[in-house]
């Protein structure tokens, strides 16, 4: 049904992932000022450590018992990776120009990539993933799926959760100084790089429950999904003001309103009638990074950067 | 007795320029050292290597008897040395009582940091009235007395001063000298840098005038206060 509550409800569940993946995005810029173009895919690997846990589980297991399980599975298999890729990766090319550090993450997108569809079994092709057994709902004309459940309980718990640890914990004030000024917060005697492999971890763990939810939501993994997914997060990230935590979760959802809104109706307007349809999805979502850039490019919830000095 | 800093032949380069070309100087327990020099003469970057953000290239730094070679930055402020850097460099989106728990981080005995924070208050009155404010609305002088204070949180037994009064009206400048002034009557040990001779030297045991990367004078603070060479270089006079 294309009715207007279903397509916000829509917009809301994409754009609760968007915000997931775009935290991770959000995190390492504000403390490195690095685009981790690999974190799309650390979002896939999270989704296949997931599913390889809930394979290595006897057969008919319940959900309820799998899904933590999986959680837990794909947080390590995302966290390992992110920290991994910080240490071997960025961290030599700390103080490099800062093309290096971008190339080498679009290197290790395309390695992280090639190595899942190579070498995990049967993943050529999108491999098929367990369903949460219940639903779907009916609320009045909106239908909402079980996967579209776990992601509107999931995200909002994870940056509740985030949000305070980054606002009342010591570690979270430190994170807070590093952004602000890494040198000072060295002479604080806080141990810089601990914090940047925290940011790492952080954002490992929330492409974990984003690719757990992309699972359960489409029914099923594939080895390039972390490529269009990470993009549109990076986007969300940009359009919330990155290096801002809230402006990625704003960003998140402003973007999968946006999408969900523009597929569903940009064809109703005259002379549009091919524009439409989810074919056209990521157009509107990068037309919009465009716009943003364009009219606000420090974000919705960005300072101006004179304000970073 | 030893002294409490020992900068023995200390050498700093960014990549093939050397900024500090074998300098050496003492700081002992209780007393004010300060480095005076025109710009670029090598002061903050003598700062910056001691407290661990740049590696020297050659020389040695004994702090309180113990090396500090290849100690990153963060430990060294464990070791008792605190630096308040130039520019103030205080945390802007944080607030005033923030800044100073930073000060802290390294603590543990809570009682004791509140009591400090309390005393950061009392020296400079206005972070207490302004203590939940951000950081970054403060003026430059409050600014510069919050990057004091925070740097006295950590109970340095050495505290490093960066040109506390670079940008600073002329009151405020006073301000700030008295309070360096005050802290050096309670005992505090510190390594200051200024651009403003007359007033750092008039507060000092002990002074080095630096010159593109080298001490080319060293002497009592009014020694050099009444030496005609640094009259004529650093304090106007014909």
């Amino acid at each position: 049904m294309n009715t207007l509550p279903q397509q916000l409800a829509n917009g809301l569940f994409l754009g609760s992932m968007y915000g997931l993946i775009a935290i991770g995005y959000t995190m390492v810029y504000g403390i490195v000022q690095l685009i981790n173009f690999a974190h799309g895919e650390i979002f896939m690997t999270g989704g296949f450590g997931a599913l390889t846990v809930y394979l290595a589980l006897p057969d008919g297991i319940s959900m309820w018992i799998a899904l933590p399980a999986m959680l837990v599975g794909g947080a390590l298999v995302a966290v390992l990776i992110a920290v991994g890729a910080e240490r071997f990766a960025y961290r030599p090319l700390r103080g490099a120009p800062r093309l290096a550090p971008l190339i080498t993450a679009i290197g290790l997108s395309l390695a992280l990539q090639q190595l899942v569809f190579n070498l995990y079994p049967n993943a050529k092709a999108a491999r098929v993933f367990p369903q949460l057994p219940f639903g779907p709902y009916h609320l009045g004309s909106v239908t909402i799926q079980s996967g579209d459940i776990f992601l509107i309980i999931a995200a909002p718990l994870c940056m509740a959760v985030l949000a305070f640890f980054v606002r009342l914990s010591r570690t979270g004030r430190a994170m807070q100084a590093t952004a602000q000024d890494p040198d000072t917060a060295q002479l604080m005697g806080i141990d810089t790089n601990r914090i940047i492999v925290i940011a790492f971890a952080i954002g490992g763990l929330f492409a974990a429950v984003a690719g757990t939810a992309y699972g359960l939501k489409y029914g099923s993994v594939s080895y390039d999904m972390g490529f269009v997914a990470g993009l549109k997060a990076f986007t969300a990230a940009v359009l919330g003001g990155i290096g801002n935590i809230y402006g990625a979760m704003l960003g998140g959802l402003v973007l999968g309103l946006a999408e969900a809104m523009a597929t569903a109706y940009i064809a109703d307007i005259p002379g549009m009638q091919q524009l439409g349809g989810q074919g056209w999805a990521a157009v509107w979502a990068f037309v919009l990074l465009i716009l943003v850039l364009l009219f606000r490019p420090q974000g919705l919830l960005g300072e101006r950067v004179a304000d970073r000095a | 007795m030893t002294a409490l800093l020992e900068v023995e032949d200390l050498r700093v380069a960014y990549g093939k320029i050397e900024a500090v070309k074998g300098i050496s100087f003492s700081v002992e327990a209780g007393q004010v050292v300060t480095l005076i020099g025109t710009n670029g003469a090598g002061k903050t970057t003598t700062l910056r290597t001691l407290s661990g953000l740049l590696k020297p290239v050659g020389g040695k730094i004994l702090f309180d008897g113990k090396p500090l070679s290849g100690v990153p930055a963060h430990k060294i402020v464990a070791l008792g040395l605190a630096h308040s850097p130039e520019g103030r460099h205080i945390f802007p989106r944080l607030s005033i009582a923030e800044n100073l728990q930073l000060g802290a981080f390294l603590r543990k005995d809570k009682d004791g940091i509140e009591q400090d924070i309390q005393r950061a208050y009392d020296l400079f009155p206005i972070l207490g009235e302004r203590r939940k404010q951000a950081a970054g609305t403060l003026s430059g002088g409050e600014q510069q007395m919050l990057a004091m204070g925070r740097a006295l949180m950590s109970r340095p037994k050495l505290l490093m001063l960066d040109e506390p009064s670079m940008g600073l009206s002329p009151i405020m400048m006073q301000k700030i000298m008295a309070t360096i002034a005050e802290l050096k009557s309670q005992g505090t040990t510190i390594l200051l840098v200024e651009q403003n001779a007359q007033a750092a030297l008039s507060l000092a045991d002990q002074g080095h005038v630096m010159e593109v990367g080298s001490i080319v004078l060293s002497g009592s603070g009014q020694d050099l206060l009444h030496d005609e060479s640094v009259r004529k270089a650093y304090l106007g006079e014909d």
